[in-house]
């Protein structure tokens, strides 16, 4: 068996408390466990995470390229849909 | 591989020499010979390990195990190296030892063979190694207790890793399967060692800075049951028991991986990175 049987999944870490979860890479492996095994032992031998998820890639459902423009460009002159208007206190991080 | 430099009358001379003063002997040996001899084997065991594992890089099934296996690697020569430091000069006693002089156990030196066989190796090992390090962070030595409490998170890591790979390989194909049968029955004739109680180990012991390994062998032969029973695997019968590792007697394995992982710094003293 090589790699190229096993599925594809998508592999998210977590770099520390409070952050989001972050698209990184993807794995091959055989079922979630070991996905979860390869992300850590190929995304994670840094100290880059304290968390992982895998997500097989075929389960995410994504947005057609081909409707880039009527998906996306809309908002690109409605300014006023941004916060830009407030002030941040020092203390909030990751905004 | 470029050939060795061919010996010469004079290098002879040397040799003669320097065995008279017993410079060939196991350098450790000097100090604290139980305290340096238990570090010894706890290195040695994790330092033949980690380069046999290192064989696999470049050729593991994927590259995802490639990463894996290199990570277990270098999880048990980072080990080696605070442990054989204990015993003496790490570099010289990993480099400049001859296999006589190795106290490493006979599993952690048998050759990779297939993906199945490394992977049922490593569960036999790291689960005992596991129990055994779980122990020594209560070690009378203060140094040995924090290299165990430093490992015992990789270790296990590694155990449950070779359990997951076992479980999913002896309930896989049937040649997966038929593989891991093998590769069980090869292995568990070197089990036995794993629980030898030797008097220079009895010594260790009785210092409080080694673990009885008796007092684990239950447990260990109960997980490692636990995890063939859910890969669909019989536990092995027990074969004749092979031992000697601790008292330098080892298969004709150890001298070829001696060979390829101590040729350079024996071949080119003064190098350097």
């Amino acid at each position: 068996m090589t790699s190229s049987d096993w599925p594809l999944w998508e592999v998210f870490v977590r770099a520390k408390g409070g952050l989001a979860h972050r698209h990184v890479g993807s794995v091959h492996a055989p079922d979630g466990e070991l996905a979860l095994r390869h992300a850590r032992d190929t995304y994670t031998r840094r100290q880059e995470g304290v968390s992982l998820w895998v997500v097989k890639s075929t389960d995410i459902v994504a947005s057609d390229p081909d409707q880039a423009g009527e998906l996306f460009e809309p908002a690109a002159d409605k300014v006023y849909r941004h916060p830009t208007f407030y002030d941040i206190p020092d203390v909030v991080k990751h905004i | 591989m470029p050939s060795l430099p061919p010996i010469r009358p004079e290098d002879e001379a040397a040799a003669a020499t320097l065995r008279a003063t017993g410079e060939f002997d196991a350098p450790a040996d000097v100090h604290d010979p139980v305290r340096a001899g238990y570090f010894l084997r706890l290195g040695d065991d994790a330092l033949i390990l980690g380069q046999r594992l290192s064989e696999w890089c470049g050729h593991a099934p994927s590259v995802e195990v490639d990463l894996s296996l290199a990570n277990l690697a270098l999880d048990l020569v980072g080990q080696a190296t605070l442990l054989l430091a204990e015993a003496g000069d790490a570099d010289e006693l990993a480099f400049k030892r001859d296999v006589l002089d190795f106290r490493n156990c006979w599993l952690v030196e048998q050759p990779n063979g297939d993906f199945a066989r490394t992977m049922v190796r490593q569960l036999v090992f790291s689960t005992w190694q596991h129990l055994l390090y779980q122990r020594l962070t209560q070690s009378s030595d203060a140094a040995l207790a924090g290299i165990a409490a430093k490992g015992v998170k990789e270790v296990a890591y590694h155990r449950e890793l070779a359990a997951d790979w076992v479980v999913r390989l002896g309930d896989g194909t049937e040649e997966s399967r038929a593989r891991t049968q093998d590769a069980l029955d090869w292995c568990w004739r070197f089990v036995p060692e794993l629980f030898e109680v030797d008097a220079e180990l009895e010594r260790a012991i009785a210092l409080g800075l080694a673990v009885d390994p008796r007092g684990y062998e239950e447990e260990y032969r109960g997980a490692v049951a636990a995890v063939l029973g859910e890969a669909g695997l019989p536990v092995p019968a027990d074969q004749r028991a092979i031992v000697g590792g601790r008292r330098g007697h080892h298969s004709e394995h150890l001298g070829h991986l001696l060979a390829i992982m101590q040729y350079l710094p024996r071949t080119y003293p003064d190098a350097v990175w």
